[in-house]
């Protein structure tokens, strides 16, 4: 023990120092960035933002992801220590943090695997080859010489060290860039990547220990609750507060132009000075006019648009004049997150400065929006990840940051906790936008697509905070001052935005797919999972056994002739071999099964799903009793968390398909809790059967794939049972009814 | 006004209005976790405890209503390190995603499983009919159940 405190003493007085002047100057030092940089890496280079050796020998690995509830950080914590060369349990994670932390923008799009993924695997790699030399000079030893196992370096003469030892000896050797020139592990060294370990963060939310950001309890907290207005675009017009300010517990009533918000030291009491304070208040007539519901299709298609051309080919010949032309619109509704805990967040504005806890997928985009509202510099405002319950992507998480910090604003020095109740959820969050599409094509008499016409009219699912032009966040546009929303970002092929996927996969000689992004929003438009990618596999995949049915062809047969993708072709023969598909088999009326194929982002997973229904034709309730998917996602880091993922996307995809829809009158949403919204219930949900490829190829997200085509195949299941087909998601017993009658 | 309540075996005084909802007594004034707000309207079961032996949406039940039954939360059943039968089986079958609305569900099991020592998936998924989840895990709450109920027959 005396030895190691002399010698650590020795080597930070002496060697330290000359190590941390030799080694520093790498290219990168000089702001080059190597090529092939991992994505999340090019603007957080330094190693110490990444990866940390505690005195307690645990590693911390930062990262600018959220765990949504999708398992991230478990993830993460696998392939730092298989990087490392580190036991699992070691490792510690510290995830979206503004304070400290790398900023890796958003958690989205199933990228947290590929892009923080990437580079904690590049930083980590490093940090082992870092320890390594560093014991290597330490034991005076070649490094061919030298092991690096269970976080310790070990000598072939039987020295060893940990790296906690050597860090501690040399405390400058990770206070450098990452050069990410060192080749990671091969996937066939791998021994903790690859296993389906435990969720880290499981056991504490399984027995009540405190998790989420709604169990945060700082000393001093109060409670608040903001009265939104009874619709969008009604404005505060007179207020009469007395009441509110002599309730029980009331602190302060907060009103800035018609933001409006009351806070009280206990949680039924904000509540009840809500209901009080929403009595009280008077609202204009305003509102904004919003679609008929009964004909989505038309009132979408007369909003301003702003159209594009994202993918086309051979329109320079003519289409073949004597194919057969076959055409056919579908729709999708407007689909709620539906988390089941409503967002909340919690703010402290102390000495100046602003926290924020929140449940974010922009931790640091948020901190940027946040503070151009509260007019304080970033450097004044500090996000910091604290999960919630599971998003689907944008809901009303960032908005309730802001009202918070709204509010903290008001009472400095005491900490302000809000949760949206029920209702401000369903009506005020963003809502997936609903879709209209128009798809014509051609057949050969071969039973060949020789032309492909798409169009595809959707608002943006994208308007996140941290956007240029505005600010996206519900009450900065209520403040006196008000913020304007930012305009809808123009995001390219591939990735896409009402247009994600809108870009069929098949070999399609001649083709041409218009995007038609609309202007005016009269629904509040955000992210739900997948961005338009579920309206259009669902019209893509629908038509794809239209055509089948119009070719007399099986509609895998038809969909095979159609792709040369191996792995596309892979995982559709997984599935239908899984399924037992039998060609030609016939629908009886009430049973009956379907495809649909998809790869997610054109780029990300691939998917193949088999879906089988019953329906039942008095009542026109469909029931979905299994549903078998193929999954390629690359080389998969946990395969039991690929999985919960994977089928997670199938039950919201039964869900969405049966069951859901925003609801609206002219002026208002109506849909404002789970009667209204109803969602799939235990005794509905269908048995699933997941066949996880196996494959050496880099990561794609799991988190997002099996949803659209699911929706998809459950449509052809309902065509292939009663030969009739709904092209108007949800499939409720209403339309279902009609459609057989 | 001050209560007395016996929650997870500790008799507890509350000063809290008697028309509080007990959801805000237990997670507010004994640092409870586990009810969750899901809704407020006892349409989601995030909020369930179990009160005198039955599932309670405590959302939607009055301070004053608990009177002498004792009231058990997810803290109540296992901890970290002492999880319940029921806790290690939806840890074994990774039973969660976000886990916000599994608290509830567990509760839900809890009481399934005191009256019925072999539930079959149908009951199973009966029992559950009320608690939604949105992150899709259903299949392996019924599997995390199954196997709690066949280690408790042990
Ligand atoms: S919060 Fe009590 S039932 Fe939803
Ligand atoms: S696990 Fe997220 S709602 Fe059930």
């Amino acid at each position: 023990m005396t030895d190691l405190v002399l010698s650590r003493r020795r080597f930070t007085q002496g060697l330290g120092i000359v190590v941390a002047t030799f080694a520093w100057t790498t290219r990168s030092a000089i702001g080059q960035a190597p090529p092939n940089l991992p994505f999340s890496l090019r603007n957080n280079r330094k190693l110490e933002g990444w990866i940390r050796l505690e005195p307690d020998n645990s590693v911390v690995i930062f990262t600018g992801k959220a765990e949504l509830g999708q398992g991230i950080l478990t993830a993460l914590a696998q392939i730092a220590a298989e990087e490392l060369n580190v036991e699992f349990d070691k490792i510690r994670m510290v995830s979206a943090d503004t304070t400290r932390g790398p900023d890796e923008q958003y958690t989205f799009g199933s990228q947290s695997v590929e892009q923080s993924g990437a580079a904690i695997r590049a930083a980590g790699t490093e940090t082992r080859a870092i320890l390594l030399a560093a014991a290597a000079r330490r034991f005076d030893l070649p490094e061919t010489q030298l092991k690096a196992m269970a976080g310790s370096v070990v000598a072939t003469d039987g020295r060893r060290a940990t790296y906690w030892q050597i860090a501690s000896e040399q405390p400058e050797i990770l206070r450098r860039e990452i050069a990410a020139n060192i080749v990671p592990k091969r996937p066939a060294d791998y021994r903790i990547v690859g296993q389906s370990i435990n969720r880290v963060d499981l056991p504490p939310k399984l027995t009540g220990r405190a998790s989420y950001v709604q169990d945060m309890r700082l000393p001093g907290m109060i409670f608040a609750r903001v009265v939104r207005p009874p619709r969008y675009g009604a404005k505060l017009m007179a207020l009469d507060d007395t009441t509110v300010r002599s309730l029980p517990g009331v602190v302060a009533v907060i009103r800035d132009g018609h933001f409006l918000a009351v806070a009280a030291e206990r949680e039924e009491q904000a509540i009840a000075a809500l209901n009080a304070l929403a009595s009280g208040a008077r609202w204009s007539d305003d509102g904004i006019s919003l679609p008929d519901m009964s004909n989505l299709a038309r009132e979408l298609r007369q909003l301003r648009s702003e159209t594009s051309v994202v993918g086309t080919a051979g329109q320079s010949e003519p289409a073949p004049p004597d194919a057969k032309r076959i055409s056919a619109e579908y729709v999708r509704s407007y689909v709620s997150h539906g988390s089941i805990g409503p967002s909340c967040a919690v703010a402290l504005l102390k000495d100046g400065h602003m926290t924020v806890w929140s449940h974010t997928q922009g931790a640091f985009p948020l901190r940027g929006d946040l503070a151009k509202v509260l007019g304080m510099q970033n450097s004044e405002v500090d996000v910091i990840h604290t999960q919630g319950s599971g998003c689907y992507g944008h809901n009303g998480a960032d908005d309730v940051a802001l009202d918070a910090a709204l509010v903290a604003r008001a009472v400095p020095g005491r900490p302000v906790k809000i949760q949206w109740m029920r209702d401000d959820e369903f009506a005020w969050a963003p809502i997936g936008p609903a879709m209209t599409t128009k798809v014509e094509a051609a057949l050969s008499s071969e039973g060949r697509i020789v032309d492909w016409s798409y169009d595809v009219w959707s608002n943006s699912h994208a308007m996140r905070p941290g956007q240029a032009g505005g600010v996206n966040l519900l009450a900065a546009w209520d403040l006196s001052v008000p913020f304007t929303k930012s305009p809808p970002p123009r995001i390219p092929q591939p990735f896409g935005d009402g247009d994600r996927n809108a870009v069929p996969p098949y070999e399609l000689a001649r083709k041409e797919i218009r995007n038609h992004l609309l202007l005016d929003t009269p629904i509040r438009n955000g992210s739900f999972r997948t961005l338009g990618a579920h309206g259009n596999v669902f019209t893509i995949e629908s038509f794809m056994d239209e055509l089948a049915e119009a070719a007399q062809l099986d509609p895998i047969a038809f969909r095979l002739a159609h792709l040369k993708d191996p792995r596309a072709r892979a995982v559709i023969e997984a599935a239908a071999a899984t399924a037992g598909w039998s060609a030609g088999a016939k629908g009886d009326g009430w049973r009956g099964r379907g495809f649909a194929y998809s790869r997610y982002k054109t780029i990300g997973m691939y998917a193949a799903v088999v879906v089988d229904v019953s329906i039942d034709r008095n009542s026109g309730i469909v029931r979905v009793p299994k549903v078998v998917i193929a999954a390629d996602i690359g080389s998969v880091v946990n395969p039991d968390g690929a999985r919960n993922q994977l089928e997670g996307g199938i039950v919201q995809a039964v869900s969405v398909t049966l069951k859901e829809q925003v609801t609206f009158d002219r002026r208002q949403i109506t849909s404002r809790d789970w009667a209204g919204y109803p969602i799939l219930t235990f005794p509905e949900v269908p048995s699933i059967e997941v066949v996880l490829m196996n494959r050496s190829d880099p990561s794609l997200g799991a988190g997002e794939g099996s949803l659209a085509p699911t929706s998809a195949a459950l449509a052809n299941a309902f065509a292939h049972a009663t030969a009739r087909r709904i092209r108007l998601l949800p499939m409720t017993p209403e339309r279902v009814k009609a459609a057989l009658a | 006004m001050s209560t007395r309540i016996t929650v997870n075996g500790e008799s507890r005084m509350v000063d809290a209005a008697p028309d509080t909802p007990l959801l805000y007594v237990l997670r507010n004034d004994l640092g409870l976790n586990g009810p969750k707000y899901g809704c407020g309207l006892g349409q989601c079961g995030a909020c369930a405890a179990i009160i005198g032996g039955n599932l309670v949406r405590t959302c939607s039940m009055p301070l004053r209503d608990v009177e002498n039954d004792h009231v058990t939360t997810l803290e109540g059943l296992g901890s970290v390190e002492n999880p319940h039968t029921l806790q290690k089986a939806f840890i074994a079958e990774q039973a969660a995603q976000c886990g916000y609305c599994t608290s509830g569900i567990i509760m839900a099991a809890k009481v399934l499983l005191d009256r019925n020592r072999n539930p079959d998936d149908e009951d199973i998924k009966n029992a559950l009919a009320d608690h939604l989840c949105r992150c899709g895990t259903h299949n392996r709450v019924v599997r995390a159940v199954r196997r709690a109920a066949v280690e408790l027959a042990r």
